[in-house]
C-alpha cells in the first residue's frame, strides 16, 4: 500500500533555539558582543612594564631549576608539619560540624525553620573567602596556626555541608521509607536508611576538602595564620627564591600525592 | 484483626486519594487490592502504618487504634506490620544480612544497631529466613549485586524477621518477569499460610491476583467498588473498577495462562493444604 503512493513532499524540521523570539535572540547576542569588545578595550596593558617584568619572572622560574631544600630546611619542615597538622585538625573539625548542619539543610529531613537556619550558616560560610576570614581570625586570636585552623574549619563547613545536603536530598526515598516502616528510631533510620546512600559522597568530599585545606593552609599563612604559608612568605620577603621554589615544589608534590590517594580511595568506596 | 473505618486521605494538592474506605481483614487472610493507577492502593497501605498520615478515619490493629498513637507507640505498632515494596527498596549499599536485620531495628537499641551487634537469636533467625527464601549463601553479598527476584526475597525476609501479624505488600511483582512474579507470589502466599499472617497485596495483574488470593478488593478513585472472591470479577465488575475495556479477552487470557502454567499443581497442593 505504501509502495504504491507517490513520494510525499519533504517537511522541514529544525532544532529549537533556547530563546524562541528571533529578535530578542539577536538583540541579546549583539549586546553581549558589544559589551565584551568594550570590556576588552578598557583593560590597560602596559607593554613596557610587562617586558621588564618578564626578566624578574624569569629569575623566579629559573630558581625552580635550583631549589634549595637545605639552607632553611628547619623552617620548611616546621612549617610543613604545622600545615599538615592544621589541615588534618581543621578538616576533622569541619566534617564533625558539617554533618549535623548538612542533615538540617536537607529539605527532605529537616522542618522548615531548621532548614533555613542551616542554609543560613552555609551561606555565611560560603560568602567569605578564606583570606578575609583568616585576617579576621588573626585580628581576633593573634598570629599563628590557631587562627588558621579556625579559618579552614569555617570554610570546610560551607563546602561540605552544602554538597552533603544536596546528596541527602537526592537519595532514593524508597530505601529510607523501607527502614522507617520497620519501626526503627530516627537515629536508626539515619544510620540504615540515609547514611549508606551518602557515605561514598561524604568520603569523597572529605578527601577533596582535605586536599583543598592543605592548599589553603599555604595561602592563609601569608596573612599570618601559620603553616607553610608563613614560611613561604618569609622566603619571598628575604628574596630567597630558591627556598620559595623548594617550598612550592613540596606543596605541589603533596597535593599530587593527596590527589592520587583520594582517587584510589574514592574508587574503592563506591 | 485489622479494621479500617472511614479511612480518608486528601493530599495537600487537594486530590482525594482515599474516600471513606471501610475494610475488615481477619487473621490469616490474604487479600489483593486491585485498581487502576492512582486509585489509592499505595496510599491505602501506607495509611495503615502511617508512612502517609490519614486525613480522617480510623485504623485499628488488634484493638489498638494506630491512627491515634504518638511517635513511640507508632514505632511499636510498625514492628507488627511488615512491608514489602515494588522496587524492593533494599538499602543497596548494605549487605543482604544487614538488610534482613534492619527488620529488627524496632527491637534493638541504637548503639546495638550502629555496631551491628544484633542479638544472637535475631542473627540465627535471619539465617533461617534466608534459607527459607533460598538465599542462604548470599548473606554477605551487597544488596545491589542481586537480581530482581533475589532482591525481592531479601525484602520478604526483612519483613518477616519483624515477626509481624500483618504484611503490607505494595506491587511486589511490578518489576519482575512473569515466572519470577509467580514464584514471589507463591512464596508470600506460603509464608502467610505457615505463619498465620494476614496480608494486603496491591497488585496490577488481575490474573495473578485471582490465582493467588482468596479475597479481592477493587478500588476506584479512592472508593471501594468491589469486595469479594476472585471468581466474582466478572467483566461488569472489572469495568466498574477500571473502566470500559474488552474484559472477556483479558479474563480468557488469564485463564489460559493459568492452565498453561507448569506451577499450577503447586497451587492446588497449597490450596488443599489450607
Amino acid at each position: 500500500m505504501a509502495a504504491a503512493s507517490p513520494i510525499p513532499a519533504l517537511r522541514p524540521w529544525t532544532g529549537r533555539p533556547i530563546i524562541a523570539d528571533r529578535r530578542l535572540r539577536w538583540t541579546l547576542g549583539i549586546a553581549f558582543a558589544l559589551y565584551l569588545a568594550a570590556a576588552i578595550g578598557t583593560i590597560e596593558a602596559d607593554w613596557v612594564r610587562i617586558w621588564e617584568g618578564l626578566d624578574r619572572g624569569w629569575a623566579f622560574v629559573a630558581a625552580f631549576s635550583n631549589p634549595d631544600f637545605v639552607t632553611r630546611w628547619r623552617d620548611i619542615s616546621e612549617g610543613l608539619l604545622e600545615s599538615l597538622t592544621m589541615t588534618v585538625v581543621s578538616t576533622a573539625i569541619g566534617i564533625a560540624i558539617s554533618i549535623p548542619i548538612a542533615l538540617g539543610a536537607a529539605r527532605n529531613l529537616a522542618p522548615l525553620p531548621v532548614y533555613y537556619l542551616c542554609r543560613g550558616i552555609i551561606t555565611i560560610s560560603r560568602s567569605f573567602q578564606e583570606i578575609i576570614v583568616a585576617i579576621l581570625f588573626v585580628a581576633m586570636f593573634g598570629f599563628g596556626p590557631f587562627a588558621g585552623v579556625l579559618t579552614l574549619s569555617f570554610a570546610t563547613i560551607g563546602f561540605l555541608a552544602k554538597l552533603l545536603a544536596e546528596d541527602i536530598e537526592d537519595i532514593d526515598r524508597s530505601q529510607a521509607e523501607a527502614v522507617r516502616a520497620t519501626g526503627g528510631s530516627w537515629m536508626q533510620w539515619l544510620n540504615y536508611g540515609i547514611q549508606p546512600q551518602v557515605m561514598p559522597r561524604l568520603i569523597g568530599l572529605s578527601l577533596y576538602r582535605l586536599d583543598i585545606n592543605f592548599r589553603e593552609s599555604a595561602v592563609v599563612g601569608i596573612v599570618g595564620a601559620g603553616g607553610i604559608g608563613a614560611t613561604l612568605n618569609t622566603a619571598f620577603d628575604r628574596y630567597e627564591f630558591d627556598t620559595a621554589a623548594a617550598i612550592l615544589i613540596i606543596i605541589i608534590a603533596i597535593v599530587m600525592i593527596a590527589e592520587y590517594a583520594s582517587g584510589i580511595i574514592r574508587a574503592r568506596v563506591q | 484483626m485489622l479494621v479500617l473505618e472511614g479511612l480518608t486521605k486528601r493530599y495537600k494538592t487537594g486530590d482525594l486519594a482515599l474516600d471513606h474506605v471501610d475494610l475488615e481483614v481477619p487473621k490469616g487472610q490474604v487479600l489483593a487490592l486491585i485498581g487502576p493507577s492512582g486509585a489509592g492502593k499505595s496510599t491505602l497501605i501506607r495509611c495503615i502504618n502511617r508512612l502517609v498520615e490519614p486525613t480522617e478515619g480510623k485504623v485499628v490493629l488488634n484493638g489498638e487504634t494506630i491512627s491515634r498513637l504518638g511517635s513511640g507507640g507508632l514505632r511499636r505498632a510498625r514492628r507488627r506490620m511488615g512491608m514489602i515494596f515494588q522496587e524492593y527498596a533494599l538499602v543497596e549499599r548494605l549487605s543482604v544480612m544487614e538488610n534482613v536485620l534492619s527488620g529488627r531495628l524496632g527491637y534493638v537499641g541504637f548503639w546495638q544497631s550502629w555496631f551491628r551487634r544484633f542479638p544472637p537469636k535475631d542473627i540465627e533467625n535471619a539465617y533461617r529466613l534466608l534459607e527459607r527464601v533460598g538465599l542462604e549463601q548470599f548473606y554477605d553479598k551487597r544488596a545491589d549485586e542481586l537480581s530482581g527476584g533475589q532482591r525481592q526475597r531479601v525484602g520478604i525476609a526483612r519483613a518477616l524477621i519483624q515477626d509481624p501479624e500483618l504484611l503490607l505488600v505494595d506491587e511486589p511483582t511490578a518489576s519482575l518477569d512473569p515466572k519470577t512474579s509467580r514464584q514471589i507470589m507463591r512464596l508470600i502466599r506460603e509464608l502467610c499460610a505457615e505463619r498465620g499472617l494476614a496480608a494486603i497485596i496491591n497488585i496490577h495483574d488481575v490474573a495473578l491476583a485471582q490465582q493467588f488470593v482468596e479475597r479481592i478488593v477493587g478500588l476506584r478513585q479512592g472508593k471501594m467498588v468491589y469486595d469479594g472472591p476472585p471468581d466474582g470479577l466478572t467483566p461488569e465488575v472489572l469495568t466498574e473498577i477500571y473502566g470500559e475495556e474488552d474484559w472477556q479477552a483479558t479474563r480468557k487470557k488469564g485463564g489460559e495462562e493459568r492452565a498453561a502454567d507448569a506451577i499450577v499443581e503447586d497451587d492446588e497442593r497449597l490450596a488443599g493444604a489450607l
